[in-house]
């Protein structure tokens, strides 16, 4: 009965989450109210370029952004029914790497560099379970060899740097899903891998989401990796969430002219194009950033007179598909208009 | 690592010899014998003079001097001392455990005194705490020992009478009892603190440094993320990397366990390798000066060589081989 409850409640739901960095005495905001749910077993991808607040976002749902760069200012965080925003760092400390873990781009330096893999993998069993030695050894090696490690019994006693690139990200997905944890976030977990390597772990990350039914956030800038694993997609321009969708509507009918750009960049193998399409100019700085209006007007090739001046808000064009843009009507609210 | 060890042993073969033959050219250098200092020359026979330097041959081409001192040293013939008629290796050996002790129990503050600081500042940078152990560390390093030693004689000794101001034990006692060893603490532990603040200083501050540098790496988040809780990530994830540059300040401890120091021990005429380098020196008793200094280079080396090897036993990336 518990169950069928739990089915109803998205497993994670931001709130208006805002995080800001002080500089010069002035708080900007790096995520702007940003609002999303996350569904049980589900694999949402949130994309867009360097320097939008994917990151930042991730950080602030654990709580793991780095002492005096960037702070929370508002919003909630409810994870599992339960709003965890508010925590200390002792009760996040059980909540991190236990219901939810997290992986990171450099699987290079995410490893400390002078213990062994197995004492990494064992500290976040240790961490959460009263196990002995022996046995958090025992699982550790299971825990290698289910991420295609096949060489496990001796991984467990190197070092980080013994391992490849590849290798390396296979034990942190290891230490992720360590704990059976209901939500991973995977913040770029292939960049700074070789393209053979990635394919491996997006391949590896889906089977360990359907072997222990978790949700997975995936953080990318590649277009491609969503298409190919994600259910839901989430696209974030400049701190915002743009627009928002199931994976199939947002490749068939991208409505963002954000998204649109995005989705002209990746090369086709069936169109024959002189030119790879890219978006002119770069994410606006956050002292840059500008207060009214469309914060992608000033790169947007569709821009009207209008987007100065309005600031759209997130809504739902059709079912199931929400944007954020003022060539749709829905996004143009009394609410929109009162904010300029 | 055995075929390292050996490798760096036989490579300071050569390093020894270039260093034995500019020990031995400054020692010919400096001005005046070993009977300006021992004999009044205006008051002895001047034939007497050129006689006992032939007969020790200080008269022999240089080249020759040379031969005869290493090849005895080598032997293990360091020579007699000038100054006290006894063999220089005897000599060492009776002011070598003075000087060990004062050094081992200087490093062992300095190592309490730095660890505990060092990882409180580096967990709290920039705070008043941070703030306080830097000032009070620099103005540690400021003070220069013969400054902070005629101070700590003058305040302790003179003026409360707590602690003895000069030698390395009450000789009246008998060795190897309680009151005895009581005693040789009571007269290292001033010479021990003054030596011991003198470094705690950078090694404070090296470890705090490395530490803030540290909690920024990927591998601190890595562990937050697994919810290890935030002391453990201090004390075991950043403490682990931070101590591995501190190996290179080490290798210099060896040394200085050994050598002594020079200032320290003669301010509180501490019956030591550094007074005694230092009145070498002034008596121009070149047998002691010249085995102190090959001495102190031979240590040098055996200190690189030992945090050398220590490298690679913290740090699991430097292999020996």
């Amino acid at each position: 009965m518990n169950k069928d409850l739990d089915k109803k409640v998205p497993l994670l739901e931001v709130r208006d989450l805002e995080t800001a960095f002080k500089i010069d005495g002035q708080y900007h905001n790096a995520v702007d109210k940003v609002s999303f749910t996350v569904d049980r077993g589900k694999i949402v991808g949130v994309v867009g370029e360097s320097g939008c607040g994917k990151s930042v976002m991730s950080l602030s749902i654990m709580k793991l952004l780095p002492k005096g760069a960037g702070e929370i200012l508002g919003g909630e965080v409810i994870f599992d029914g339960k709003n965890i925003e508010h925590l200390s760092e002792k009760e996040m400390n059980k909540i991190r790497g236990k219901d939810i873990s997290m992986i990171f781009q450099e699987p290079m330096t995410s490893l400390n560099p002078v213990f062994t893999i197995g004492y990494q993998i064992e500290e976040v069993l240790h961490n959460h379970f009263n196990i002995s030695k022996q046995d958090a050894r025992n699982q550790s090696i299971k825990l290698l060899k289910s991420v295609g490690i096949s060489r496990a019994e001796q991984v467990v006693n190197e070092y980080p740097h013994q391992l490849s690139g590849g290798m390396r990200q296979r034990v942190m997905i290891a230490m992720a899903i360590a704990c059976q944890p209901k939500l991973l976030i995977a913040d770029e977990p292939t960049t700074a891998l070789d393209v053979t390597v990635q394919a491996q772990i997006l391949d590896l990350l889906k089977d360990v989401q359907s072997v222990n039914d978790m949700a997975i956030i995936l953080i990318t800038h590649d277009l491609g990796v969503v298409a190919e694993i994600c259910d839901e997609v989430i696209v974030m321009y400049a701190g915002e969430i743009v627009e928002r969708s199931d994976v199939r509507s947002l490749f068939k009918n991208p409505k963002h002219p954000y998204t649109q750009q995005l989705m002209n960049s990746i090369p086709k193998l069936d169109a024959e194009e002189e030119k790879l399409g890219s978006i002119k100019g770069i994410v606006p700085s956050l002292k840059e950033m500008p207060r009214v209006g469309c914060k992608f007007a000033n790169r947007c090739p569709k821009a009207m007179p209008e987007c100065t001046e309005i600031t759209p808000v997130l809504a739902e064009d059709e079912k199931g598909h929400e944007v954020s843009c003022l060539l749709f009507e829905a996004s143009k609210t009394e609410e929109g208009t009162k904010i300029t | 690592m055995l075929k390292y060890t050996l490798r760096r042993i036989l490579g300071m073969i050569p390093m020894l010899f270039l260093i034995s033959v500019v020990v031995f050219t400054l020692a010919l250098a400096m001005p005046g014998d070993p009977f300006s200092g021992e004999i009044d020359p205006n008051n002895t026979d001047p034939e007497y003079i050129e006689e006992m330097r032939e007969k020790l041959g200080l008269n022999d081409p240089i080249h020759v001097q040379y031969g005869r001192w290493i090849t005895n040293f080598v032997q293990g013939d360091f020579g007699k001392s000038t100054r006290y008629k006894m063999p220089v290796s005897d000599l060492i050996a009776e002011r070598m455990p003075n000087t060990i002790f004062l050094g081992v129990t200087s490093l062992a503050i300095t190592y309490i005194l730095a660890f505990a600081m060092g990882m409180y500042a580096g967990r709290r940078p920039y705070t008043p705490g941070d703030h306080f152990i830097g000032g009070f560390n620099y103005f540690g390093l400021a003070i220069p020992s013969y400054i902070a030693g005629v101070f700590a004689i003058y305040l302790f000794s003179f003026q409360l009478g707590w602690i003895p101001f000069q030698g390395s034990v009450d000789i009246t006692l008998e060795k190897g009892t309680l009151d005895y060893w009581i005693s040789k603490i009571h007269h290292v532990i001033t010479p021990a603190i003054v030596l011991g603040l003198l470094s705690t200083a950078s090694y404070t501050q090296f470890l705090r440094n490395d530490i803030i540098e540290n909690s920024r790496k990927d591998f601190v988040r890595t562990a937050r993320a697994k919810g290890t809780p935030e002391r453990k990530i201090y004390n075991v994830h950043i403490l682990r990397n931070s101590v591995i540059p501190l190996i290179t300040f080490l290798g210099f401890d060896i040394v200085t366990l050994v050598n002594g120091a020079i200032i320290t021990e003669a301010i509180f005429t501490y019956p030591g390798i550094g007074q005694l380098f230092l009145s070498s020196v002034t008596n121009q008793d070149y047998p002691v000066l010249m085995t102190l200094t090959m001495m102190f280079s031979f240590l040098v080396l055996l200190g690189n060589l030992i945090a050398d090897i220590l490298y690679g036993v913290v740090d699991p990336r430097i292999r020996l081989d």
